[in-house]
């Protein structure tokens, strides 16, 4: 972070005589929370990534006669209650949160994105409709959505999806709006118009590509919010169900243990919190990457 | 100002009418027949048939409806399916736990997060700013029951200076039942107060960059006056709205801590209810929390009004 | 006016050095001016020359990042290097500043009571109630209408060009010694500019101040000030008096600047010149002279090191090398 001044000095100027995108790269690697945030999320894509292909024991066979056990060269973080092998069940619950964390995003990213175009294209009682539906979206957090529909239609992964992925419509909704709106301000757009262009062109062909960088931005730090609410929700057992295996699930059953292996509350936790931190630091990075203008002090 | 307030007011009342629409079609129209759910696919027909009119659900869909407003207005929510008793009695004596757990923890988030806000932003890009930032970066990765859990290891299983979980009530005096709020309370406030801090560091940072704070060091105010005098309360407004939000994240937050600790609150009474199938209770209980949330973001509008002196006159 | 014959202020090789995000940048170089009760100075030049960074230099406030060397000397006492509880004691008290942007300098939250009050509150130490009668007099004076009912109105509620006399009863309040003012009229229409301008010439006159007056505008300078500087990549390259320095500019970026400036009453068609080439970077500013990149007469020794200044009239100093051709040129082609 430099300290802005009030100097006339064009700070957003790319050095002369690099292409933008080894500029990009090189500029990112020098990038501390970037670099720290893209670490730290590969660790937890390629954990999920690994379980796909070996996992150093079953995560889902149930062995009693081996509960319990400390960590050893053979269960490297010791089994829970069942038997099973703690380091297999953080690696396949890595890639159940990613899982319900890209498909909630996705969903969010969706209609978000196309109700926030639609309000800044067409703006007046379509804006406002659009808005207002929003905010009341937004006084919806994903547990209550959560708890409604597990009332209704049982707990389960698809349930903590769906809750996730309809709370995360409004801050896309306004991200998008928002900035759509300043892209529409330009002169460029009504040079556009002006050469008779309707607003479905204009918007896919001017408005989108300029406002990429800042949904970029938002999806990834929504991803990490994703990642909270899955946990939250499968914890307290209303998202992904027993025998998948999920970090929230196994903090809930961590927590009935705390006095005798309080361990095992901690590896889960820990694995939300790396993967959350990551995307997080990530998405602050790519703020800073993308565009410096928005690179102040958020 | 009255104008405002009133326009504000109309959108409230609006906001907890779609609000009742949505929750009343999720859990009482669309679920078919409750009284089928409460009994089973095994249970026999007549027997259905006989609890759906003693619960009164064979009455049409918005006989129903205003029905359950109509009672909302006077305090009679019918009763639970699963108990028989009042529904307003069994949130009522939850309520005594939610709420100061709520307050609590917003009262811990707001002294935390101003105090590391104003630090950081007055000593921008010091070394205090940069750990404490670093700080509130984690703290926001950090999932709340999570954090929870780590306090109980802490403060009940290693030092056993607090229980783990349940609730003394308010009976003994105050102190008790604050005492077992402690731990829940600070456990939502940390990471929602990571959060505000962030909010408040920047939007203290942007007013610091306004043209009115070297007008005001130009007339001889020192840096600390015009931080407080001049500054704080400009950056107020993004910080409350935040704050407004973050009440709902607060509330559905009590819902997981409550099962953390295993306090007999909403949230576990929301988890009861599901559990028993018992619809109606889930209804009213989602329905005061939405109306708690959308009733704080409410007040957070009109206090602009009391704020910002820009706001009065334009809506007059 | 009075006629001491010491300085007032005396500015001795001022220089700052700011940090920008590009890397530190020497923003100003080698600025030095004595300023006696009651004159008044101009300085002009493009926006990014430095000019309301030496304005804020005098005013102590520069970024804390920012390394000030050189003299600055209120009435004999060293400015450079004072504590901030000091300077705080001097801002507003005895040095005074009006800001361009009248819609910003303002708290949008305070009324403008409280505001122009806060200034006599902490230096004076007067109750609240005679800062009031006080204020109401100032923004009387300022001619904002009906002061006494508006007192406790907000800045939103006022004009650019109301809100511009509110900064000035602020900035007088305490009846300061000198008066910084930048570019105080640019934000404005034009209509309101001339009033302005009038009121501070008045209230200068009145009250025995000085002034230094920053401006991009020849007109606003060549009107309102006795003595001017004219500053280019963070260097004074003329100065003298108003009049000495019109009739005989001698510097090519004078000139520049004076052809630059759009008239009234133009034929039809004539182009405005322009200055070929933009203002230099402050962070790798040039070896030697600032204006050489652009200039229509450099040399190669122009640009081995900063000219020195070169005394062409009374009081009337030109730092540039080529003076000679210069200022032949110029001859003639200049008119007020």
């Amino acid at each position: 972070m430099s300290a802005p001044l009030t100097v006339p000095a064009d700070s957003a100027a790319i050095a002369p005589g690099a292409s933008p995108a080894t500029g990009f790269w090189r500029r990112a690697l020098r990038h501390r929370s970037f670099v720290l945030g893209a670490a730290l999320s590969l660790l937890v894509l390629g954990a999920a990534l690994l379980s796909l292909v070996w996992t150093p024991w079953s995560a889902y066979d149930i062995d009693i006669a081996s509960k319990l056990h400390p960590p050893s060269a053979a269960h490297w973080l010791g089994t829970d209650v069942f038997g099973r092998d703690i380091v297999s069940l953080l690696l396949v619950g890595a890639r159940s949160t990613i899982m319900v964390g890209v498909i909630a995003v996705g969903i969010g990213l969706t209609f978000g994105v196309c109700l926030g175009l639609i309000a800044a294209a067409r703006k007046g009682w379509t804006e406002e409709l659009i808005m207002r539906m929003s905010d009341f979206t937004f006084a919806f957090p994903a547990v209550l959505s959560a708890i409604m529909l597990a009332a209704v239609v049982g707990p389960g992964m698809l349930t903590s999806i769906t809750a996730i992925g309809i709370f995360q419509i409004p801050t896309f909704v306004r991200v998008t709006r928002g900035s759509a709106n300043a892209v529409w301000a330009r002169e460029f757009i009504l040079a556009a118009r002006a050469a008779g262009k309707g607003g479905f062109r204009i918007t896919i062909e001017h408005v989108l590509p300029n406002i990429l960088s800042i949904l970029i931005v938002q999806a990834t730090i929504q991803f990490a919010l994703a990642i909270l609410a899955e946990a939250a929700l499968s914890y307290l057992g209303l998202g992904t169900q027993p025998p998948q295996p999920s970090w929230g699930r196994m903090l809930n059953d961590a927590q009935t243990l705390l006095f005798q292996s309080p361990m095992l509350a901690v590896y889960p936790g820990a694995a939300i919190a790396i993967a959350v931190l990551g995307l997080n630091l990530l998405g602050d990075g790519l703020r800073d990457l993308l565009d410096p203008r928005l690179a102040r002090e958020r | 100002m009255s104008l405002f307030i009133l326009r504000r007011i109309l959108t409230l009342v609006a906001t907890l009418i779609a609000a009742s629409l949505i929750i009343f079609l999720v859990l009482d129209a669309l679920p078919g027949n409750a009284a089928q759910m409460l009994m089973g696919v095994d249970a026999s027909p007549d027997a259905v048939r006989a609890l759906t009119v003693k619960l009164g659900l064979d009455q049409p869909l918005t006989y129903r409806y205003l029905l359950w407003i109509k009672g909302m207005m006077v305090g009679e929510l019918g009763n639970s399916y699963v108990y028989g008793t009042p529904v307003a009695g069994l949130i009522a004596e939850r309520l005594v736990l939610t709420v100061p757990l709520a307050i609590m923890s917003m009262l811990i988030t707001v002294v935390l997060a101003l105090a590391a806000g104003i630090y950081t932003a007055a000593n921008h890009n010091k070394l205090g700013d940069v750990g404490v930032m670093s700080l509130t970066q984690v703290g926001i990765a950090l999932p709340n029951f999570w954090f929870a859990i780590l306090l109980i290891l802490l403060f009940a299983v290693k030092l056993q200076w607090l229980s783990a979980g349940g609730f003394a009530g308010w009976d003994d005096g105050i102190w008790p039942g604050i005492r077992s709020l402690l731990l829940p309370s600070i456990s939502l406030a940390v990471v929602q107060a990571a959060i505000l801090a962030r909010v408040t560091r920047s939007a203290v940072l942007e007013v610091l960059r306004e043209d009115f704070v070297r007008t005001a060091r130009a007339k001889g105010l020192g840096k600390r006056e015009v931080l407080w005098r001049h500054v704080l309360r400009n950056a107020m407004i993004p910080v409350m709205t935040v704050m407004g939000l973050q009440f709902a994240n607060l509330l559905a937050g009590t819902i997981v801590i409550e099962n953390v600790f295993y306090l007999p609150g909403l949230g576990r009474l929301i988890f009861q209810s599901i559990a028993n199938r018992d619809l109606i209770v889930v209804r009213n209980c989602v329905m005061l929390l939405a109306a708690m949330v959308v009733t704080v973001n409410f007040v957070v509008d009109v206090l602009y009004a009391f704020i910002d002196p820009r706001i009065k006159v334009a809506n007059l | 006016m009075s006629h001491a014959t010491a300085p007032l202020i005396e500015v001795r090789d001022l220089g700052v050095r700011l940090n920008t995000s590009r890397g530190p940048a020497q923003a100003v170089r080698g600025v030095s001016f004595a300023l006696r009760r009651g004159e008044t100075l101009g300085l002009v030049g493009e926006s990014g020359c430095g000019k309301s960074v030496t304005a804020l230099a005098l005013m102590g406030l520069l970024p804390d990042s920012a390394v000030v060397s050189g003299s600055v000397r209120l009435d004999g006492a060293e400015l450079v290097g004072l504590s901030d509880s000091s300077y705080c004691k001097l801002r507003g008290n005895r040095i005074s500043m009006i800001f361009q942007e009248p819609m910003t300098a303002l708290n949008p939250m305070h009324t403008i009571g409280r505001q122009v009050a806060e200034p006599l509150r902490r230096h004076t130490g007067c109750s609240a109630a005679s800062a009031r009668k006080e204020t109401i007099a100032l923004l009387d004076r300022v001619g904002l209408p009906d002061a006494a009912k508006r007192v406790d109105a907000y800045p939103h509620q006022f004009s650019g060009g109301q809100r511009q006399r509110i900064t000035i009863a602020m900035a007088l309040a305490c009846q300061p010694d000198v008066l910084i003012a930048d570019e105080p009229t640019t934000a404005l229409d034009v209509t309101i500019q001339g009033q302005i301008l009038d009121l501070i010439a008045d209230l200068v006159e009145e009250r025995g101040m000085s002034m230094i007056l920053i401006s991009h505008d020849l007109g606003v300078i060549a009107e309102n000030v006795q003595r001017m500087m004219v500053m280019y990549g963070g260097t004074v390259v003329e100065s003298g008096a108003t009049d000495a320095v019109f009739m005989r500019m001698g510097h090519p970026y004078t000139q520049g600047l004076f052809r630059a400036r759009p008239r009234l009453g133009a034929r039809k068609g004539t182009r405005l010149k322009t200055i070929a080439g933009t203002v230099p970077e402050l962070a790798d500013l040039p070896a030697g002279c600032t204006f050489a990149d652009r200039c229509g007469i450099v040399e190669a020794r122009c640009r081995v090191a900063l000219p020195a200044a070169v005394g062409v009239g009374a009081g009337h100093d030109v730092r540039c090398l080529r003076t000679d051709v210069s200022m032949a040129d110029a001859a003639g082609a200049v008119r007020v």
